[in-house]
């Protein structure tokens, strides 16, 4: 029975994190959503009885992935509609 | 646990690795930064090895691993293969995330902008 | 119009990939047991041929270590693309971008921690073949352990040509003992050591050598991925 409601709470959780990793315009905080995805998916392999996948999905999703995601959002810009704003407002201007 | 709650969680598991495809696939279709475009098949990525694991589960089978307590009872294990497809799978799917950033910083510095409808043109 | 589109789209393939699914069953005992012969193959060779209890492990580098040579070819390439893109004049390479300037007591804790974690890396991938873990996992912890140095550290760098040596030499490893039991009993990575007792350190005949290897070159390649991607300069946010 407890088991049943952790993997209920969980799988519930983890699309909740896909939407909001989707839906968020700061793309910082997209980022990080996938890293928790990554998270609870390490979690659910553990659950399903696969212990090496989860201990994989747990450094390269949570840490490797989401450092790389960040330090390109770092690169490039934050704000996923930023440019578009800047080139309605040279057209306004123009 | 009983028969009826199992097989709701039938539903939840598989159901839960589809829509996170969809969610992936309609990020990575509809979205116009390049970036959101990245997260979205890694998201992608995700529910797809939550697929492959998921069936390979056998209801009440235990982790693929010989243990001496496992040797004094046997049960029936899990079956292994997804485990060492996704496995794969995982390590590959950093690669590719790696190098598609590499390219949105490359196209970004060129281009100064993420927005995909603003590249139009292919010359570098 | 095109939301639509794709809404349409999307509900269209995830009504068949979730029937098709749903129609298996997950936990079913008809999909694992007795008739799918690959899985007891698998697991009753793990057992009788190889002596290793990890049969993970004896999958992904005995039964299919071809597909793992393959693997990290791929890995190698990445790393090999990643370089390539953003490559750059010498005279453009400015300090790195760091994320933030990192504390005393982020840099102290940093110092303190960082052989424990090439030590925890060094045990996963030793004892792959005896519990969960591997070359690849071992391998990403290591390269953890570096990102934490390169982020605490502004001055701290990595030598990319002994990272380099180390990857080819694995490399070598790699190739070099699947064709000599190619030599010894005829087919690629043929396991040709004797497989010992099960649980102890030292069985399983060429397993633990080769998921060593691939700690290494695994840790190699992910440490240079997070090398260049960090020396990125950061032209953006200005």
């Amino acid at each position: 029975m407890i088991y049943f409601i952790l993997i209920a709470v969980l799988l519930v959780l983890i699309i909740a994190a896909a939407i909001y990793a989707v839906r968020q315009k700061d793309l910082l905080y997209a980022t990080l959503a996938t890293g928790i995805i990554s998270l609870i998916l390490s979690v659910l392999y553990f659950l399903l009885q696969a212990p090496d996948v989860a201990l994989t999905e747990a450094a390269i999703g949570v840490a490797l992935t989401t450092i790389i995601f960040v330090i390109t959002v770092r690169n490039t810009v934050r704000m996923e509609d930023e440019s578009d704003k800047k080139e309605k407002i040279k057209s306004a201007v123009k | 646990m009983n028969e009826s709650l199992f097989s709701l969680l039938n539903y939840g598991v598989y159901g839960t690795a589809v829509i996170l495809m969809l969610i992936g696939l309609y990020g990575a279709l509809i979205k116009k930064s390049l970036l959101k475009i990245v997260i979205g098949l890694s998201v992608v990525d995700s529910g797809l090895n939550l697929l492959i694991v998921a069936l390979g589960y056998y209801k009440g089978g235990t982790a693929p691993i010989f243990s001496p307590a496992y040797l004094a009872h046997p049960q029936l294990m899990v079956d292994p293969v997804p485990q060492a497809l996704v496995l794969t799978a995982i390590v590959i799917g950093f690669g590719v995330t790696a190098v598609a950033l590499a390219l949105v910083i490359r196209l970004y510095r060129h281009h100064g902008t993420l927005n995909i409808d603003q590249i139009k043109n292919l010359k570098w | 119009m095109k939301k639509l589109l794709v809404i349409v789209l999307l509900a269209v393939l995830g009504f068949y990939t979730a029937s098709t699914f749903f129609d298996i069953g997950f936990g079913s005992p008809h999909f694992v047991k007795g008739i799918d012969p690959v899985k007891d193959i698998y697991i009753n060779q793990t057992v009788k041929s190889l002596n290793v209890p990890n049969a993970v492990t004896s999958i992904v580098v005995n039964f299919r270590g071809f597909d793992t040579l393959g693997e990290v070819t791929v890995l190698f390439l990445a790393v090999t693309v990643l370089g390539s893109v953003l490559y750059k004049k010498r005279h453009e390479v400015g300090e790195r971008s760091v994320l933030f300037s990192a504390s005393s007591v982020v840099t102290s804790g940093a110092k303190l921690i960082f052989p424990a974690i090439i030590l925890l890396g060094a045990y996963v991938f030793i004892h792959g073949h005896l519990s969960p873990g591997g070359g690849f996992q071992g391998g990403v912890i290591i390269a953890t352990g570096f990102l934490l140095m390169l982020l605490s550290y502004e001055s701290y760098s990595v030598s990319h040509k002994a990272l380099s040596i180390v990857e080819s030499l694995a490399g070598i490893t790699f190739a070099g003992v699947g064709l000599l039991g190619l030599l010894h009993g005829g087919s690629f990575l043929h396991n040709f050591l004797p497989t010992g007792v099960m649980n102890s350190l030292f069985s399983g005949g060429i397993i633990p050598i080769i998921y060593i290897a691939v700690g290494f070159k695994v840790a190699a390649e992910l440490t240079g991925v997070i090398y260049t991607v960090l020396n990125e300069k950061g032209e953006g946010n200005e």
